[in-house]
């Protein structure tokens, strides 16, 4: 049966959250880990199964067994040496690889890193702080491909859990205090990010992802993060009064604008990410205008607020945020 | 000769008929009972709620729920089937069993056990009227704050949820209280305790774990309720507080809790397999250390449940380290189990022992699994995933359920007086049996495609719609299974054929008197001289009647040397009375009515008053 999982596994190597096809030096750990013990595991229970099937079917003579005499010197032994001597063994084995395993995590998170990012995670989005190159953006975060990162994750509310399965551990987000850990990838891709700690309604909209990019490429995001945005122009410059007059500006922050708030994501270079609402719906003009007018049927419970723009206002808005590059 | 005494006893034993007693039993085979069907009307509501959340699971992105009744139902769930159905199941089995399988007439304290029951169902109803008033709990069982706390679940969904969970721990004290008294004073004489059978050792460890495990529990929801309505910060991290308290006093309660669920599975198992195996246990002193070991070393793991939270690497790898040891005491069950049956006669197939059987199998798969979780680093790879939603129901269902259906069909014709149906008992285990692993097996594969626990949708690109759809199948099946089950014990307690005192030519003395047992239990005292009475002597009846009064025998703690005849008290309204005031303190607290409390509390102590007074050197 395990064998079976193993083999459905690979099967289905191909999902996006899958971490035994991992792809960072912290999830291979721990696919290794599960493969030795995914193997100790099936020949434990194969023990177990042969023992029963042998007991259940194995022909005894007609009226023989069943000998009441308590000093069942070769039962007793059975039990000692399969329940006590055999879980010894095998105990110790998984507990060295245990120690192993956690000594290497141990080492890479204590080791160095080419910089740190500041996760923050609120009800229900993912807050990324870089503070060296001072940069805050959301439910998107870019890191260079083979540099190990340190991520310091904590919570503004309730406790998440910070998850990209085929790169790391996870890690739990919690209010007043702060954990770190390590985040490497291999090789340049995106990858799937997930909370995964129980947070309320809108636990299951809580995704991020994860771009592992070439330094070259790393440096270019990082240097279009830092730029303040040009001046809109034409539908987009409306948009922008439409954003400044209204009540998006308590919530989110444009570099370069009055608009400061931080209870939802800064939004300075929002038209750069690929997702909205925390991995909820695509980065679409169409998304947009319908996550605007009406965040609560996407997402039910939402701290964001629908809005009663009218059409052109809305078609400005979104032409401004589109433009938020 | 019998018949005369037979008749003297019923007349001291039997109760009034009509609906007086209904409201003042304190027979334990009566309140066994009601435990019983009680839990399992809880049991078949906490299947509902899973049914429900496996039709929205069934397909990605689906809106059959929204995400508040989504959460209600996972949080009810949960708290249903740990707190509602199987704790008290086995209380209630053991209250019906554990007197007459050491050869006594009752319960030691018959009205506090008669309190226990009422209190589990004013708290049962006290947890469900959640979804009748709108604002069901919905902060999952293990209600982590801060998001049970005031700011973030304001309603009085979580009120319901801790006031409930204290209330319902005066009932799980009270009856693990009366069942180590009863253990430890009312044993048949010659019934030492290296004599007692191994499902009371079980029950005699399990009842030490609940009195030591609910105080963490019930100081936690005191510290939530205290936070939640008068403004304390015992879990609010911005004013000084700390989240982890809370796991750390909830898993201290939480993980001996998987124990106390598992170890009398783990008796029921003891005393089926031997049964039909035909023989005695192996190595019975090695299982009934190991049950020991296993109430001890359970409340040195919890911190197993915390691996992500960011605790420092040494202390875990102690964590991991008692979490690997605990399998010992597992592994020695196990194997006394497999040895019984390779040294056993040809076993005798029936549905208790298919049960059983099948019980060993997926309990062996919880457990490698479980062996897992103690290695820290792949713990927090898979855990809050499916992995895990996978691994514990292997474990809870796997590992009580499969043996509470062992011992339900195996006592039915005890308790009932009927023998049930084997064909459809057949039945319903093959369906269980397959549905149970169609529905669970699939989701350690979710866990590891990466899908996190408690979402209540998920899109199509996370690549496990297919395996989710296999899951709902697979549970459309065990409830179907579980159907058969009720239909069978519903036809077989009309139509079934009458049972005789040992239909199985067991061991244990409960089936020494007749099926159904009468309200006296034992015409005359057992006297034992081994641990498989029934086995070893034809002949059990003594000359210990006691037919001067409603009496039973006490005797001494590690030997059962008769010590002294025990005056037992009549049936009383008064532990219902009681149950209801606490009911009354705990609804006023819920409502926020100070005033309202204090009066229900003063009504309280004025039952209790009544109740010890009137007791008049009777035990209670």
């Amino acid at each position: 049966m395990l064998a079976a999982l193993v083999a459905l596994t690979d099967a289905a190597c191909s999902g996006p959250g899958t971490m035994t096809s991992a792809e960072g030096p912290g999830a291979h750990r721990i696919s290794l880990l599960s493969v030795g013990m995914f193997a100790i595991a099936a020949f434990v229970f194969l023990v177990v199964i042969c023992f029963l099937a042998y007991g259940l079917f194995h022909r005894r003579p007609e009226g023989s067994g069943g000998d009441p005499n308590l000093n069942d010197h070769g039962g007793t032994r059975m039990v000692l040496l399969g329940g006590v001597a055999f879980p010894i063994v095998v105990l110790i084995i998984l507990f060295v690889i245990t120690l192993v395993a956690l000594q290497a995590q141990a080492r890479e998170d204590t080791g160095s890193h080419v910089f740190t990012i500041d996760v923050i995670a609120h009800r229900w989005w993912w807050e990324f702080q870089y503070p060296t190159q001072g940069i805050d953006t959301a439910n998107e975060v870019h890191i260079p491909t083979g540099e190990p990162v340190l991520m310091d994750v904590t919570s503004t509310d309730v406790i998440h859990s910070f998850w990209v399965p085929k790169l790391q551990r996870k890690v739990d987000a919690i209010p007043g205090r702060s954990n770190e850990v390590t985040l490497q990838a291999d090789t340049d891709g995106t990858y799937l990010g997930e909370c995964s700690e129980f947070c309320g309604l809108q636990h299951a909209h809580m995704r991020f992802t994860v771009i592992a990019e070439s330094s070259d490429a790393f440096d270019t995001w990082v240097a279009d993060q830092q730029k303040v945005p040009v001046e809109p122009t034409g539908a987009a410059l409306a948009g922008q009064q439409v954003f400044l007059g209204s009540s998006c500006v308590y919530c989110h922050s444009i570099t370069g604008t009055n608009a400061s708030g931080t209870v939802g994501p800064d939004l300075t270079h929002v038209a750069t990410r690929t997702t909205l609402a925390s991995g909820t719906i695509p980065n679409t003009p169409e998304e947009l205008a319908a996550w605007i007018q009406d965040p609560q049927s996407i997402k039910p419970g939402t701290q964001m607020p629908g809005s009663a723009l009218s059409p052109t206002q809305l078609r400005q808005l979104v032409a401004y945020l589109e433009g938020l590059g | 000769m019998a018949t005369a005494t037979e008749a003297r006893l019923e007349e001291i034993w039997a109760e009034e008929p009509g609906p007086v007693s209904w409201f003042t039993t304190g027979d334990h085979k009566r309140i066994g009972s009601r435990y019983i069907v009680t839990a399992l009307v809880f049991f078949f509501l906490g299947g509902l709620e899973a049914a429900l959340m496996r039709w929205q699971l069934a397909q990605p992105g689906a809106t059959h729920l929204t995400p508040e009744q989504y959460d209600e139902l996972f949080s009810m769930h949960g708290t249903t089937m740990i707190f509602l159905f199987i704790t008290p199941l086995f209380t209630g089995l053991a209250n019906y069993l554990v007197p007459l399988m050491i050869g006594t007439r009752d319960m030691a304290f018959p009205r506090l056990n008669a309190f226990s029951y009422w209190i589990f169902l004013a708290s049962g109803i006290f947890l469900y009227a959640g979804f009748v008033v709108g604002a069901a709990p919905n902060g999952g069982w293990f209600a982590y704050p801060p998001l049970t706390g005031p700011i973030f679940d304001p309603g009085i969904n979580m009120d319901i949820w801790s006031l409930g969970l204290i209330f319902l721990s005066i009932s799980t004290t009270a009856g693990a209280i009366n069942l180590i008294v009863t253990i430890l004073k009312l044993r048949a004489p010659g019934m030492t305790l290296a004599r007692m059978p191994l499902y009371v050792w079980a029950m005699f460890v399990t009842a030490w774990m609940m009195v030591l495990a609910m105080p963490p529990l019930t100081y936690a929801n005191v510290l939530l309720q205290l936070d939640r309505n008068l403004g304390t910060h015992f879990f609010d991290s911005t004013a000084g507080g700390d989240p982890l308290l809370w796991q750390h006093l909830f898993w201290l309660f939480g993980h001996p809790d998987v124990y106390i669920i598992f170890l009398p599975a783990v008796g029921i198992i003891s005393t089926v397999i031997p049964t039909f195996a035909r023989r005695p246990i192996v190595g019975y002193p090695y299982v009934a250390l190991a049950t020991v070991l296993t109430g001890i070393i359970a409340f040195g793991v919890w911190v197993h449940h915390m691996f992500a939270t960011g605790l420092p690497p040494l202390g875990l790898t102690f964590f991991a380290a008692a979490s690997m040891i605990i399998t010992i005491p597992s592994g020695v069950q196990i194997f006394a189990w497999l040895a019984t049956i390779i040294r056993g006669r040809k076993p005798v197939v029936t549905t208790p022992f298919l049960f059983a059987i099948g019980f060993i199998v997926v309990f062996v798969i919880g457990g490698v699994t479980g062996v897992m979780f103690a290695s820290v680093p792949f713990d927090q790879g898979v855990t809050d995933s499916y992995f895990i939603v996978a691994h514990f129901h292997y474990v809870l269902f796997g590992g009580a359920v499969f043996p509470m259906f062992a011992g339900l069909h195996y006592w039915f014709p005890k308790i009932t007086g009927r023998m049930y149906n084997e064909t459809l008992g057949r039945w319903s285990f093959w369906l269980i049996f397959v549905g149970f692993n169609l529905t669970f097996f699939p989701m350690h594969v979710m866990g590891l495609l990466g899908m996190p626990r408690r979402i209540y949708t998920y899109p199509p690109d996370l690549g496990v719609g297919g395996l989710n759809l296999l899951s709902s199948v697979g549970a459309a099946i065990t409830f179907a299974g579980a159907v058969i089950v009720s239909i069978n014990a519903i036809v077989s307690l009309r139509t079934g054929a009458q049972a005789s005192a040992n239909p199985w030519g067991a061991a244990t003395l409960e089936w020494a008197t007749t099926s159904p047992p009468p309200h006296y239990g034992f015409a005359s005292i057992p006297v034992v001289h081994g641990r498989d009475p029934l086995w070893e002597q034809p002949e059990l009846a003594s000359d210990l009647t006691l037919t001067d009064g409603r009496e039973i025998l006490g005797t001494t703690v590690t030997d059962a040397e008769p010590e002294e005849a025990l005056a037992m008290p009549e049936g009383s309204v008064l532990p219902l009375l009681t149950a209801l005031g606490f009911g009354g303190v705990f609804v006023s607290l819920l409502l926020g009515s100070v005033p309202a409390a204090v009066l229900a509390g003063l009504m309280t102590l004025a039952f209790i008053g009544a109740w010890t007074w009137r007791l008049g050197g009777v035990p209670a």
